[in-house]
């Protein structure tokens, strides 16, 4: 019988450290076995659980995208049991990856409308997974204007700083850069927090569906903003997490009313949640 | 189906037979509890008892069970790669459960075995299970199956029926795996009409047993954020200790942890029984936690139980009436109370 609750085996392939305080650190995973990469086909916007003998797991959003091959990615904070002896492990080390889990950004939707992608600090991950798959040559004609507002604290906290610098250039996107504050005064970005940033970039709500990923505070004052932008609750995305234990909606913890957020979400309009218990 | 009538004697002979091919297991008299055994070591049944004071729920799904196995010595070519834990799923049978036990399977089967996932652990057991029911000739004070879509005498989810005539049992068949089950048991005579009348007046009996009244009929079109906002959720949860006896006793609770351990260079991957009450339960690793409160834990199980499981399923609470999380809660908090507030809110 199949067991949902079995990891594939798979190596560490490489590893860096995003921030200044190195406290985020992106893994790259080889499968083991060359036939299960395809078995954990995904969408931008899943999770998986991170798996390692003798400690646990945890579950994390999937940082790369589909249209890379080869191996999957993710961004972790150092923050409890797994996540810090995950920091403490090296290339080639074997653990495993049980996935992938959850719902992922409502991609049929999008196609067609201008994209609006807002993030804050280390929650940036299943959006660079996004903006990544939005930008391959097969599926860039599917959306009209992509914007992208990207904030942290400064500049040193800032994820995938490479590609940031890279999507800036672009002219088939528009990116905006932004950092709370900084002292360096060869900053060529944006300085403010996220929520002013979006209320000065974006203009229009007009066929456009904004996905929202980043901390409560951050989530908290960008909903007005797009409120008043004239973004109906139907076209606010958010993505929610949760301490989680199987990941398939069977364990009964991450439930927010009759939603369980590892199978039902993580993925919820402001629709959605407008219907459920605010207990998240 | 077939349906027997065995002496006392000779079914306690015939289970003991039936012990060749199945793992019995009965209520065993355990100091002033019931408590459902294997029939090892000389261990006796005893059927005449109100019910067992742990569910049998542990029987399809254990307390602690391990999930996968692994190998922390780096000169092992499988070292940290996880390996499914051995187990039985040879057949079970579980002797003298009642019906709102069984009824409480069928409750949590929705849970484990659904269109998306399916927990092995939980299928296998469950499907190596032979159940074997005794009707409740006396029901509890804190009994209220009828209430919750049972009955004392209910033969749903189950494989077979006992009932208690006195001096015997009439024991029928339900399903091909009970009718397997009574073809394996030696002696017993065909039931005659005397032996099916008695049993008819004593399940209208003990029907008539159960006066309390718990309606649940509103439940259902209820706004789920209005009952969550609703003003007593505080004060039904003042009393409580968060001791999760509640949970723990519950045949219809299944909430899980997963936890590694591990022995020197191996260790095992382990699925726990887990609890709502307690605050660990939903804490974040950012310090953050939507259920820190005491009442919010308490609303979530009560929420859960009458009304999240009614909404996600639409067929009735997730409560099967057995009355122990009543019987055995510290300081009192009752269910049937909590439903009827949250039915008339």
């Amino acid at each position: 019988m199949e067991n949902p609750y079995l990891p594939y085996p798979v190596r560490i392939d490489s590893i860096v450290t995003e921030t200044e305080d190195r406290n985020l650190k992106t893994f790259r995973f080889v499968f083991i076995n060359p036939e299960d990469e395809e078995k954990f086909a995904y969408t931008p916007g899943q999770f998986a659980e991170l798996s390692i003998a003798g400690k646990g797991e945890i579950p994390i959003g999937i940082a790369s995208s589909p249209t890379e091959k080869g191996f999957v990615a993710f961004t972790v904070n150092k923050t409890g049991v797994v996540t810090t002896h995950l920091h403490n492990m090296k290339e080639g080390d074997v653990m495993g990856i049980r996935g992938p889990l959850g719902n992922w950004y409502p991609w049929e939707e999008m196609e067609g409308k201008n994209v609006v992608i807002i993030g804050g600090g280390f929650a940036f991950t299943t959006l660079r997974s996004s903006i990544i798959y939005m930008l391959h040559p097969d599926n860039r004609p599917k959306f009209k204007d992509i914007t992208v507002v990207y904030g942290a604290r400064n500049p040193g906290m800032l994820l995938y700083r490479d590609e940031l610098a890279q999507w800036e250039q672009r002219d088939d996107m528009d990116m905006h850069i932004t950092v709370d504050g900084t002292d360096d005064p060869d900053w060529k970005y944006n300085v403010g927090f996220v929520p002013a940033i979006t209320e000065d970039k974006i203009t229009s709500a007009d066929n456009a569906i904004a996905t929202v990923c980043g901390p409560p505070i951050m989530i908290r004052f960008t909903q007005p903003v797009l409120e008043k932008l004239g973004f109906p609750p139907e076209r606010i995305i958010l993505s929610l997490e949760m301490r989680m234990k199987c990941g398939i909606g069977i364990c009964g913890r991450c439930n927010i009313g009759d939603q369980y957020v590892c199978k039902d979400g993580p993925v919820f309009t402001l629709a959605q949640l407008k219907q459920l218990p605010g207990e998240y | 189906m077939t349906a027997k009538i065995f002496s006392k004697k000779e079914w306690t002979q015939a289970l003991e037979e039936l012990k060749q091919a199945y793992r019995v297991f009965a209520p065993v008299k355990d100091g002033d509890f019931h408590t459902f055994m294997p029939l090892e070591n000389g261990k006796q049944p005893d059927f005449d008892y109100p019910n067992s004071r742990l569910s049998p729920k542990s029987l399809v799904y254990p307390e602690s069970e391990r999930m996968f196995e692994f190998s922390l010595d780096e000169s092992d070519s499988d070292a940290y790669i996880l390996k499914e834990a051995p187990k039985d799923f040879s057949p079970q049978a579980v002797v003298g459960i009642r019906p709102c036990d069984s009824h409480a399977f069928q409750i949590v089967k929705r849970n484990f075995d659904n269109p998306e996932y399916q927990d092995p652990y939980w299928v296998q057991h469950f499907e190596s299970t032979t159940l074997v029911g005794l009707g409740c000739n006396t029901p509890c004070s804190t009994c209220f199956c009828t209430e919750v879509g049972g009955d004392p005498f209910s033969e749903h989810g189950l494989d077979a029926l006992m009932i208690d005539l006195g001096e015997s049992y009439l024991v029928k068949a339900l399903t091909d795996k009970g009718e397997a089950f009574l073809n394996s048991a030696s002696g017993g005579n065909s039931a005659d009409d005397a032996g099916l009348q008695k049993a008819e007046e004593l399940a209208a009996s003990a029907r008539e047993q159960i006066k309390v009244s718990v309606p649940t009929d509103k439940l259902q079109d209820k706004v789920a954020t209005d009952l969550f906002e609703a003003p007593f959720w505080e004060e039904v949860a003042f009393a409580c200790l968060n001791c999760g006896t509640c949970t723990y006793l519950c045949p219809t609770c299944w909430c899980f942890d997963i936890q590694d351990e591990i022995s020197g260079k191996r260790g095992d991957r382990i699925r726990n029984w887990d609890s709502c009450m307690f605050p660990l339960f939903t804490l974040h690793g950012s310090g953050h936690n939507p259920r820190d409160q005491k009442h919010q834990r308490v609303r979530q199980r009560f929420m859960h139980k009458l009304k999240y499981y009614v909404d996600k399923y639409q067929d009735g609470v997730q409560c099967s009436g057995c009355g122990r999380c009543v019987r055995y809660c510290p300081v009192n908090i009752d269910i049937r109370e909590v439903c009827r507030k949250m039915n008339e809110f």
